[in-house]
């Protein structure tokens, strides 16, 4: 399917995420809903892989540059940052090592279990 | 400055495609890098991020003109996102398989998480205010905001820690799990997208689609368990 049509299958989900997300009284985001019912769309069939497969794919490319704008933020929070400055960065730094480690032993001890039990 | 300096920094800061630029230029410099040096050292998000401030230090920018300016790229962060449902229905075989491992590695991801915000917000005797504005750093910022935001603590600092906590996870995530014998990309990409969100899934993205997948997974369920257990934090003495 044409680019335009693809790209606007994708954005039509970022629309009805952004309307449940300020219809509905809880923190989850936009994105949250938008990738919910975009993958039960998928998972459905209400919307072909094909119809979005090339949009998708330049997408997620773009996804890490995305974010760098929110990081250039960050500079401009360091005065606001300042009374917190040693916690945050321990907990920034150490804490996310520390909680992808305990997470990804257990997923890797389950996941495994799995496979063997697979087999 | 030279009037001639002056002259071509106006010219710059009136021009709205600097910021963009920059950043995308500074992206790939470090995508190049990275591949010419075999190191995650030149991360695109952390170089692409150092371009940037040389550039609005360089033409006196600030913030705000670089943010109305970078608006092009920000509106794709939600388009994008969603786009993570791609590799999740690819790979929602290999989901259904593991969902006890997904639950698991949430849920633990989670009550580690809190419980070491918990530790240190008691080891430098904070306020309970801080504490509470630190308990969303290892979720999306959209979901961590509005928790912070519940709870009256600092949103801009929650912000700030989020995205230190997402350029730790994409650049030294892999490194710490697979010294830790974290192999299995399932795990993987569960423990990247638990503990460092959209910023870690970026990373998981690029070494395979079943990382990524999972790690978009986790974003989401550490997403809601974080809005779930933030009551029972919040009642926690600091």
């Amino acid at each position: 399917m044409g680019y335009v049509r693809q790209f606007f299958v994708i954005l039509l989900f970022s629309l009805v995420g952004e309307l449940l997300n300020r219809l509905v009284p809880a923190p989850i985001p936009a994105s949250v809903y938008g990738l919910v019912l975009f993958f039960l769309a998928l998972e459905t069939g209400v919307v072909k892989l094909s119809a979005v497969e090339d949009a998708g794919r330049f997408l997620l490319a773009l996804m890490p540059l995305t974010l760098v704008p929110l990081t250039v933020g960050l500079i401009d929070a360091l005065d606001v940052l300042k009374s917190v400055l040693v916690p945050a960065l321990l907990l920034g730094i150490v804490g996310t090592i520390l909680t992808a480690l305990a997470a990804g032993a257990v997923a890797e001890r389950l996941a495994r279990r799995r496979e063997r039990s697979e087999k | 400055m030279t009037p001639i300096w002056d002259a071509i920094s106006t010219l710059f800061r009136e021009n709205c495609y600097l910021s963009a630029t920059t950043t995308v230029g500074g992206y790939l410099l470090a995508l190049s890098l990275q591949k010419k040096f075999k190191t995650t050292l030149f991360n695109p998000v952390l170089v692409a991020l150092f371009f940037t401030l040389i550039a609005l230090q360089l033409f006196n920018i600030d913030y705000e003109t670089y943010r109305r300016d970078a608006a092009p790229i920000t509106f794709l962060i939600t388009p994008a996102t969603i786009c993570l449902a791609i590799p999740l229905y690819r790979q929602f075989e290999l989901v259904k398989a593991n969902w006890l491992a997904i639950l698991a590695a949430c849920s633990v991801g989670t009550v580690v998480n809190a419980v070491l915000v918990w530790l240190v917000a008691r080891a430098f005797q904070m306020e309970y205010v801080e504490y509470m504005t630190l308990l969303s750093k290892s979720i999306t910022m959209a979901i961590g905001a509005g928790i912070t935001q519940e709870y009256g603590g600092y949103v801009a600092i929650t912000c700030a820690v989020i995205t230190i906590t997402g350029v730790t996870g994409n650049m030294c995530g892999t490194f710490f799990l697979r010294k830790f014998g974290i192999l299995n990309p399932v795990a993987q990409g569960l423990a990247i997208g638990v503990s460092s969100h959209a910023f870690g899934t970026a990373r998981a993205l690029e070494i395979g689609e079943t990382e990524g997948a999972f790690s978009g997974l986790a974003i989401a369920i550490t997403g809601v368990l974080t809005v779930l257990i933030a009551p029972l934090a919040a009642a926690a003495p600091v």
